[in-house]
């Protein structure tokens, strides 16, 4: 009976985003309040609808009801509680769930948050969302229904798949979809304003925290993905250019050129269209990212679905939002001119190039992920694209942003004098190349000469994001949020450039097989093999092995990789048994039996690879920090007091006075 | 320089830029993309020797012979119908196993044996690899053989 219920939830919650998606739209374009009024509570509605799935699901899988098909399969009686509630999202009919149930949050947020916006505005946002909202849940409700029933219920479930059962895996989809669904956000509200036929500059401060907090989530999302991936797929590394990592990688990139984008718009009330255009791509490639996991056209650790019918439903939406957007867009985009005009050497300047390369680097990779798919669909032969191709032509792109954003921290607006600051950029220029030099000879010795150049890259970006708050504050001046959070995020952005250098050109790593007691030594680190042990876990048994490592004869650690068996799914499963620490991780993990007593073992020395993931989350703090900025909240106030009073907005005045 | 000529050079350097991106991208593309065959392509001859490609198919039932207490291993990829000698040194990933598909990157010795330096099967038992799956079909009139479980 409760799983009907939760079904019975979705109905409606479809029924009142379809309510949502009309009035909303129809009731701001015919100008009928009566129907702009019935947007808000069709919002709350649908909250609460899918708030109740959502719990429905949950109970469901806490009290082991395996009659519910979903639950039978990714559930088990030995699962632990937290891994019953996170095998919600292990599967797909239950991350379509989730997916819908955050772009709700999202929703509801903007509601609650858009008292001092223009009513007609408001409609159209929500209008735009709930309509995307309208999609899934048909679609959710058409092929992926997550309350269907086994008959007969099973006696008990097939379990959560091992490689799921794991703390940062639990959370990582999650943030993840914070992050793609966030994005939709920026998406209603350009799709609203080129209803409007209007662009101006409190649109885009309107669209900034949104786009900064929904930018924030993702990136902490892909690199919780690549922390998880790191320990415990037991590859080794951080990232590999899965087509399912590239596709939550794309509308990060884009995201970033948006946010970038949207500031220009903000403070200048320029580059209006190309803004429009990027939330679009942004929303876009975050619904090919789910096309692509969910549709089973990717062969991945993700891809769960091979159903062709949900492959064509999503692509045929995918096609309806994608292509009623870029419409919408040809339509309107060409009357959104902007006037003013900037310097070579300004600020502008450097942000038009920032956003030109990351779109650049979007499209690389974009080549990359979808050549596979294209030459399949063809018959031109099965091929695959790895590492060889996206690491240079991904570094193409990145090494002159990474350089432009050295000096550019250092431009004005409009005016392009940056030889007034020249001692500033040339000086930190050289200081950091003199300290990348030192680093990497005193540290690690015969580096190569792009290895120079990622760790001289990261330590002028990291010089240069912290002279002007530096600068400010010596003067006793105030940093608001917004600058705080923009320093924060490039010097993570610079950490994580000196990780990925120091990672990529001093890793070791060997595959080894070894005898009890004997050794393998990797850099100055010495790997000693001590034997297995039998385990025992609540759903699982295996052995674990014992590594002593030690460094010029002092003991330093002792690693305990695992191969576990899982019962129910009879999965074998390496568990990487990781010291890490801030100069360098040190890495076993146990191969196989390989008779004669001896096991095969693979051993890696990764230095500064923590700094990856740091650089990460500091860039996500950036955005986090940014997002809250006083001048948001003010901007909304001082907004809704000029329409009242029916003064003139700030673009006009600026347009006067230009 | 006028403000009209400013532009065009900015257009101008952004179209080189752009365009030798893209001319640089398309041949690393080229020059890095690995193609996949089966046995059967593979025993007639089609594959490429001395250049990497991905090999897919079963793992023969009792073909996997180590060399006992080293990382040596050499087995059989089959279609069921060619088979393809393969050999190896590293570690196996944990879903390797006699029947179960699996995917290998390498290159073809004159000798025909196949030598990989990456062996894949990252994925569940009753997973199979689509381009797997579908030499297989292809090998069987869209049948695939009974597998007996494990």
């Amino acid at each position: 009976m409760i799983p009907e219920l939760g079904h019975f939830a979705l109905i409606l919650a479809l029924l009142l985003s379809g309510l949502q998606a009309v009035f909303g739209i129809a009731g701001a374009s015919l100008a009928r309040e009566r129907w702009m009024a019935t947007v808000q509570p069709a919002v709350a509605g649908q909250f609460v609808m899918l708030a109740a799935a959502m719990g429905t699901l949950i109970a469901a899988f806490v009290t082991h009801d395996f009659s519910v098909k979903y639950v039978a399969e990714n559930s088990n009686t030995a699962l632990p509680l937290f891994y019953r509630i996170a095998a919600l999202w292990g599967a797909h009919e239950g991350s379509l769930l989730l997916w819908i149930f955050i772009l709700s949050v999202w929703t509801v947020a903007v509601a609650l948050a858009s008292g001092g916006l223009p009513r007609p505005f408001v409609a159209r946002v929500l209008g735009v969302l709930g309509f995307v909202s309208f999609g899934f849940l048909l679609f959710t409700l058409a092929t992926s229904n997550p309350f269907a029933r086994l008959v007969p219920a099973a006696p008990d479930g097939r379990d959560l798949n091992p490689l799921l059962q794991d703390f940062a895996l639990a959370l990582h989809p999650p943030l993840l979809y914070t992050g793609y669904v966030g994005f939709a956000i920026a998406f209603a509200f350009a799709c609203a304003a080129m209803l409007e036929g209007r662009v101006d500059q409190s649109w885009a401060r309107w669209a900034r925290p949104w786009t900064a907090s929904a930018w924030a989530f993702l990136t902490i999302g892909i690199s919780l993905g690549s922390w998880w991936a790191y320990y415990e797929l037991g590859w080794g590394g951080f990232w590999f250019w899965d087509p399912v990592e590239n596709a939550s990688f794309m509308p990060w990139l884009v995201g970033a050129a948006l946010l970038h984008s949207l500031a220009v718009t903000d403070k200048r009330g320029l580059f209006k269209s190309w803004t429009l255009l990027l939330a679009i791509l942004a929303f876009s490639l975050s619904l090919l990212g789910t096309f692509l996991v969910r549709s089973g056209v990717l062969v991945s650790v993700h891809s769960f679905a091979a159903d062709p019918a949900r492959g064509i439903f999503i692509l045929g939406f995918l096609i309806t939002v994608i292509g009623g957007a870029l419409a919408l867009y040809a339509w309107r985009a060409p009357a959104l001119g902007s006037q003013a005009g900037f310097e070579l050497g300004a600020r502008e300047s450097f942000l038009l190039f920032n956003n030109i390369l990351l779109v650049i680097a979007a499209a690389v990779v974009f080549g990359g992920t979808m050549a596979p798919l294209v030459s399949d669909a063809l018959g031109l032969g099965t091929l695959s694209v790895g590492p060889p191709y996206f690491e240079p032509t991904f570094l193409l792109p990145m090494l002159p942003l990474l350089a432009l954003l050295a000096v550019g921290i250092h431009a004005n607006w409009k005016r392009g004098r940056l030889g007034a600051s020249r001692r500033r950029w040339l000086g930190a220029g050289v200081l950091a190349l003199v300290l990348a030099i030192a680093v990497s000879f005193g540290f690690y010795g015969s580096p190569g000469w792009l290895t120079l150049t990622g760790f001289a890259l990261g330590i002028w970006i990291l010089l240069s994001s912290l002279v002007e708050p530096i600068n400010r504050l010596r003067r006793g001046l105030m940093l608001p949020r917004a600058v705080l959070g923009m320093t924060v995020a490039h010097a993570g952005l610079a950490v994580f450039v000196i990780g990925v250098t120091a990672v990529q050109s001093y890793s070791q790593e060997r595959d080894v097989g070894l005898k009890p007691g004997e050794a393998v030594t990797l850099d100055r680190y010495e790997f000693r093999f001590g034997g297995v042990q039998p385990v025992e876990g609540p759903n699982y048994d295996g052995v674990r092995g014992q590594v002593t490592v030690t460094r010029d004869g002092h003991a330093l650690v002792e690693l305990t990789p695992e191969k576990r068996r899982y019962w129910v799914q009879r999965q074998v499963m390496t568990e990487a048994s990781i010291d890490a620490g801030v100069r360098r991780d040190l890495f076993a993990a146990l191969g196989e039996d390989l008779g004669a007593n001896t096991w095969s073992i693979r051993v890696q020395v990764r230095p500064l690879i923590r700094f990856v993931w740091l650089g990460a989350y500091l860039m996500a703090l950036g955005g986090f920090l940014a997002a809250t900025d006083r001048r948001y909240r003010t901007a909304r106030a001082r907004v809704a007091e000029d329409t009242r009073a029916g003064a003139p907005t700030q673009t006009e005045v600026a347009a006067s006075q230009a | 320089m006028t403000p009209r000529r400013k532009r065009l050079v900015l257009v101008l350097a952004i179209l080189i830029g752009v365009g030798a991106a893209g001319a640089l991208a398309l041949q690393a593309f080229r020059e890095n993309v690995m193609f996949f065959f089966d046995p059967s392509q593979i025993t007639s001859g089609q594959a490429p020797t001395g250049e990497r490609f991905r090999l897919g198919g079963m793992v023969e039932k009792g073909s996997v012979v180590r060399t006992p207490g080293s990382l040596e291993v050499r087995f059989v990829v089959t279609d069921f119908r060619h088979q393809v000698p393969v050999s190896y040194t590293g570690v196996l990933p944990d879903l390797f196993r006699d029947g179960q598909g699996v995917v290998a990157h390498g290159r073809l010795g004159t000798d025909g044996v196949f030598v990989a330096d990456e062996v894949l099967a990252k994925h569940d038992e009753n997973y199979m690899p689509p381009e797997v799956q579908r030499s297989l079909e292809k090998a069987h009139g869209g049948r695939l053989p009974p597998q007996s479980p494990p």
